[in-house]
Formats: C-alpha cells, sequence, structure tokens
C-alpha cells in the first residue's frame, strides 16, 4: 500500500460573501520536502493554511493531511503541527507553562518533550518568564517548540520569520533548514522571495487565491530559460540579427546592453551569425533568472500585465 | 495519558488562576456580604428596612446571605457569573489562543465542554463563597442564632444554616442559565466586552420586564423571577412549586442556549488573533 502524501489539496475554495479569499488550490506536499507557499500579502496564503489544519471549513475542495480529513476529526492532525499567523499563547503564563497546557492537550508524553523543545529553539533559560515579557522572535521561537512537542512529521509554519529582525530571521531559517535535515516535511508560507529560495526545494505561488506555479524551483529556473547579457562592436547589427535568429526570445536592447533568452545552442549559432554579420562580441553573459524574477513574472502574468519571462502555463508546463 | 474534557477543565481552572479577572468577581462576592455586615454594624439605630428578612438582620447572622441573594440577583451575580462565561471563548478567539489549542489533539467538543464546566464552576464558586463569607460575617456580627421563616415560624440555627445553602443551590439554578447564556454571546460575538455587558443586560432585560405593568401573566416564566425561587425553602412547610418550575424554566432558557453555543463552537471558522 502506498503511502498517503502529507498534504494534499485539491480544489480548496473559500468564499466570504462575494469575496474569493481561494479560488481552487491544489497542492501536492511530498514526504521530505520544503515546500514554500509563495504569494504577496491577500493572496490567500494565510486562508489556505487555515483549512489545512483544519480552523476553518473550505466553501468547496478537500484538504487531506496524510490521507485523513481535519475537517472530520481532529486525529487528522496527528503528525502535524504549525501555526498560522504569528503562534500565539496566553501572556500571563510562563513559556514552559504554556508548553506544559499544549503537551497536556496533545497527551502521548508530549510533557517529556518539553525540555528537549525549549533547548531546540533556544529558548530553555527564559522558559520561566511570562510570554507577556518575550519578544516576538522568542514567541515565534517558543511556536516552534510548541510544534516540536507532536513530533512532526509534517509542519505548517505561516511566515515564520514575519517581524523579525535580520538576525532572527537567519535563526529560524538555520531552524528551518535543520528540522528539514531530520526529515520533517515542512510548508512554509512566506511573502519573501529569498526565504523561500534559501529554503524550499519545491514551490507553490499563489496570486490571488490561484496557484500560478506548483513543483520544483530548479524547473521553474529552467522553464524559464536562461538569459543572457550581449555586448558587440555594433549593437544595432546585433540587435537585427538576434531578431531574426531562431531559438532567441525577449529580445531588447536596454541601457546599450543586449538582453534575450535562449537555450546553448541557440548561442552557439548566435555567436557565428554575429561574426557573420561584422558584430563581434565584445562580451557575452549568462543572467540567471532569480526566485524573485521568476516570482513576479508569474504573478505580474496573473494579474493580466505582459509576463517578461514566460507565461504561467508555460512555466508549469515547462515544470511538469 | 490521554487527553480529554477533564484535561481541558483543569488547565481551564489554572488559567483563572492567572487571570485578574478571575479575582475581581470573586473578591466583589466576598466583599459584598463584608462591606453589608460593616454598614449593619455601624448604622446606629440598627432598625431594618423594608423587604424579606430585614428585622432578622441584627438578631441572626443567617440572614445575611439571604438578603444579599436577594440584592445580589438584580445585576451583581448575573454579573460575576458573566466575567467568566461571556470571555472564556471571545477572548481566546480574539487573543488567537483558540486555533493554537484547536491544533492540537482535542476535539472541538472536548474544549467546549471543558470551558462550559469551568463557566458553571466559577459562577457556583462565586455563590458559595459569597454565602459562606455572608454567613461567617453575619454570625460574628449578629450571632448564630434562630431566623424567622417566611410563614413566620421560627428556625433553628443549624436548621436554618441548612436552609441557607439550599437556598444557595436553588439560586444556582437560574445562575448557571445565565453562564450558559454568556458561553453562547461569548460563541457568537467573539468579542469579550459584548458578550460580558451582553450577558448582564439580558439579565437586566427579564428584570424590567418583569416589572412592568401587565406581565403578571409572564412573570412566573421570566428568568428572572427564579432567581427568588430559592424562598420557597424559607417557607413551612417548604413551597416546592417555584423550585420545581425554576429548575424546567431555566432549563428552557438554559439548554438551548449552552446548544447553540455548542453548535456555534464546533462549525465556527476560527481566524481570529
Amino acid at each position: 500500500m502506498t503511502e498517503s502524501a502529507p498534504l494534499e489539496v485539491r480544489g480548496l475554495v473559500k468564499r466570504y460573501g462575494s469575496l474569493t479569499a481561494v479560488a481552487g488550490v491544489d497542492v501536492t506536499v511530498r514526504a521530505g520536502d520544503v515546500y514554500g507557499y509563495l504569494g504577496p500579502n491577500g493572496a490567500g496564503k494565510t486562508t489556505s493554511l487555515r483549512m489545512m489544519l483544519g480552523l476553518i471549513r473550505p466553501t468547496a475542495g478537500t484538504v487531506r493531511l496524510f490521507g485523513r480529513d481535519p475537517q472530520e476529526t481532529v486525529r487528522a492532525l496527528e503528525g502535524v503541527a504549525g501555526f498560522v499567523e504569528a503562534p500565539t499563547f496566553y501572556p500571563y503564563l510562563t513559556g514552559r507553562r504554556n508548553l506544559e497546557l499544549l503537551a497536556s492537550f496533545d497527551g502521548h508524553g508530549a510533557s517529556e518533550r518539553i525540555d528537549h523543545a525549549l533547548d531546540a529553539v533556544e529558548l530553555s533559560h527564559r522558559a520561566g518568564d511570562r510570554v507577556g515579557g518575550y519578544s516576538h522572535g522568542m514567541r515565534q521561537r517558543l511556536g516552534i517548540a510548541a510544534a516540536l512537542l507532536r513530533e512532526p512529521k509534517l509542519l505548517l509554519l505561516d511566515e515564520p520569520t514575519t517581524g523579525l529582525d535580520p538576525g532572527g530571521m537567519r535563526d529560524m531559517r538555520v531552524l528551518i533548514k535543520r528540522l528539514a535535515a531530520q526529515g520533517i516535511t515542512i510548508v512554509l508560507s512566506s511573502h519573501l522571495l529569498a526565504e523561500v529560495e534559501e529554503v524550499c526545494n519545491r514551490v507553490a505561488i499563489v496570486q490571488r487565491g490561484k496557484i500560478v506555479y506548483e513543483g520544483e524551483i530548479a524547473d521553474l529556473k529552467r522553464a524559464a530559460g536562461m538569459s543572457y547579457q550581449l555586448t558587440t562592436t555594433d549593437d544595432e547589427r546585433a540587435l537585427a540579427v538576434c531578431r531574426a535568429q531562431p531559438g532567441l526570445s525577449d529580445v531588447r536592447l536596454e541601457k546599450g546592453r543586449l538582453m534575450f533568452t535562449a537555450d546553448d545552442e541557440a548561442v552557439a549559432e548566435l555567436s557565428q551569425a554575429l561574426v557573420e554579420a561584422g558584430a563581434l562580441i565584445k562580451a557575452l553573459a549568462p543572467q540567471s533568472a532569480t526566485l524573485e524574477d521568476l516570482f513576479f513574472s508569474l504573478t505580474e502574468g496573473a494579474d493580466g500585465a505582459e509576463p517578461p519571462v514566460a507565461e504561467p502555463a508555460e512555466a508549469m508546463e515547462g515544470a511538469r | 495519558m490521554t487527553p480529554s474534557v477533564w484535561t481541558v477543565y483543569r488547565w481551564e481552572l489554572t488559567k483563572l488562576r492567572y487571570q485578574k479577572r478571575t479575582y475581581l468577581g470573586l473578591g466583589a462576592a466576598a466583599l459584598v456580604p463584608i462591606i453589608f455586615v460593616l454598614a449593619i454594624h455601624f448604622r446606629p439605630d440598627r432598625r431594618g428596612g423594608d423587604f424579606a428578612f430585614s428585622d432578622y438582620l441584627t438578631r441572626s447572622g443567617l440572614a445575611v446571605p439571604l438578603v444579599i441573594l436577594l440584592f445580589g440577583a438584580v445585576w451583581m451575580f448575573p454579573l460575576i457569573t458573566a466575567l467568566v462565561a461571556g470571555d472564556i471563548i471571545a477572548s481566546e478567539d480574539h487573543n488567537g489562543t483558540l486555533k493554537t489549542v484547536l491544533t492540537r489533539s482535542l476535539e472541538r467538543w472536548q474544549i467546549f465542554c471543558g470551558k462550559a464546566l469551568t463557566a458553571a464552576t466559577y459562577g457556583i464558586a462565586a455563590i458559595i463563597v459569597s454565602g459562606t463569607i455572608a454567613v461567617l460575617a453575619g454570625s460574628i456580627q449578629s450571632g448564630f442564632n434562630s431566623l424567622q421563616s417566611l410563614s413566620g415560624t421560627i428556625v433553628s440555627a443549624p436548621r436554618a444554616l441548612e436552609l441557607v445553602y439550599a437556598s444557595l443551590l436553588v439560586y444556582l439554578i437560574p445562575i448557571l442559565t445565565i453562564a450558559a447564556i454568556g458561553l453562547l454571546l461569548s460563541s457568537i460575538t467573539r468579542n469579550s466586552a459584548a458578550a460580558v455587558v451582553g450577558t448582564l443586560m439580558i439579565s437586566l432585560l427579564f428584570q424590567l420586564i418583569g416589572v412592568l405593568p401587565g406581565t403578571g401573566s409572564i412573570r412566573p416564566y421570566l428568568l428572572s423571577t427564579q432567581f427568588n425561587a430559592w424562598q420557597g425553602f424559607l417557607r413551612t412547610p417548604t413551597d416546592w412549586a417555584p423550585i420545581i418550575r425554576a429548575a424546567w424554566v431555566c432549563a428552557l432558557y438554559g439548554i438551548p442556549a449552552l446548544f447553540a453555543a455548542y453548535v456555534v463552537f464546533l462549525r465556527r471558522d476560527v481566524a481570529g488573533g
């Protein structure tokens, strides 16, 4: 029997009156993934995560956590932990007392893991202080500790670095990487592209409640194609050659530099064509697209603007 | 250990111990009888007023808890009860801790039952604390003496003490109904202040309807009337009719409120905090 995926979402929709917050999301998170759920603020990421954790009911569609429906029973959350928006605790209780409460609600020996969880997030020294006096970063770390009490196989984290200072963000990323290295599947919602690019292997890009891309980051970059920057002895002539050359796309002249997208073979043929046309190459440099480029390409494309790198449908096809 | 309703109940009580609001309500329940007794002590003429047991306030300390019940019904005990019942779900929703506990290993019904039990416990504690302090303070002031019942018969002090606690128990019936209404408003409004004030307003509204002219026929079925059902114990022989009516009238108000609160809590989207 094949083991169910940690998270499978199909046709997920959430409407609030006339407002559609999530408009048909399909997501599959495989075991071992560090999965970025990426989108601008208001794209529907948090609403999706709430439905994934069973906190709100979908208008339509299904969520399966290891094959179980969180709307049916809280047992679907076995092996699953995380937080939506900022992790929240009782401010009048100490950090340790909060974890004791949550461990009691978890059962199954969770209380015995409190010290280990506090050590893992480096909060042992402040565990006796009231949470009301914790900084935002400490609360975020306590949120991770609370999640670790459940010995999760799937961790859902909603913008875990939001509000942290640069040092806190770095520490959180290190922690997430460490947890991933321990074999925990992680879903990381974020609007920070660099963060997702740094820690995630797969990504879903959500815009206005819809997924505009789902797949490997590497595939997304590959699908977008390699872009190049070219300087020649005669840029006007080179521009004409580039536009006529098969296999090149998105050709443009920007600030005295020719930019285009092409595969390796097309670039080799272009070199020869340029020499034949008398436009000698002074510099030809590949420009690897960052996730940020791709993100804006996809989300602007979803808004109806012309995407500079690739159409969403093309990118998705390329990734699949 | 497998978590259960008892787990939630135990932690809800622990949380109450750390919150100022808890002591505000219980402190008021404890202080009012003391202030009342001090007022009796320092009254130069020491004459009673024009209400049940008023003449006995200076003759038996056991009259004090009964007079407190008489006056506490208007707003004090409903307010104290609403302080926790109206807040217990709404504040957690508002602060975001509800979503924290709902992603653990307890079903929603278990969390609701634990909270409902806690709200009821707090109401019960307020009445018992107030009644016991009234008995102690009243007895110190006016002595642990026999009491004249509402029928005019003299009841011995030990028997009167039993009747005082029986009266407190009957008084708990409408108080628990208030707690159920508080839970409903707490669940629906998601706003602690609105739920607490709303619960008190509902209680006061019943009182207001009860004093309006032309409402005599519905008065026995108003929630406010049930706050006086305990007086059936202070008659000789015991008048069970108001006590039994209080039980079913309060059930008619309380059970639908509790059930509605339960359904709302089970089905609601939790997005606060």
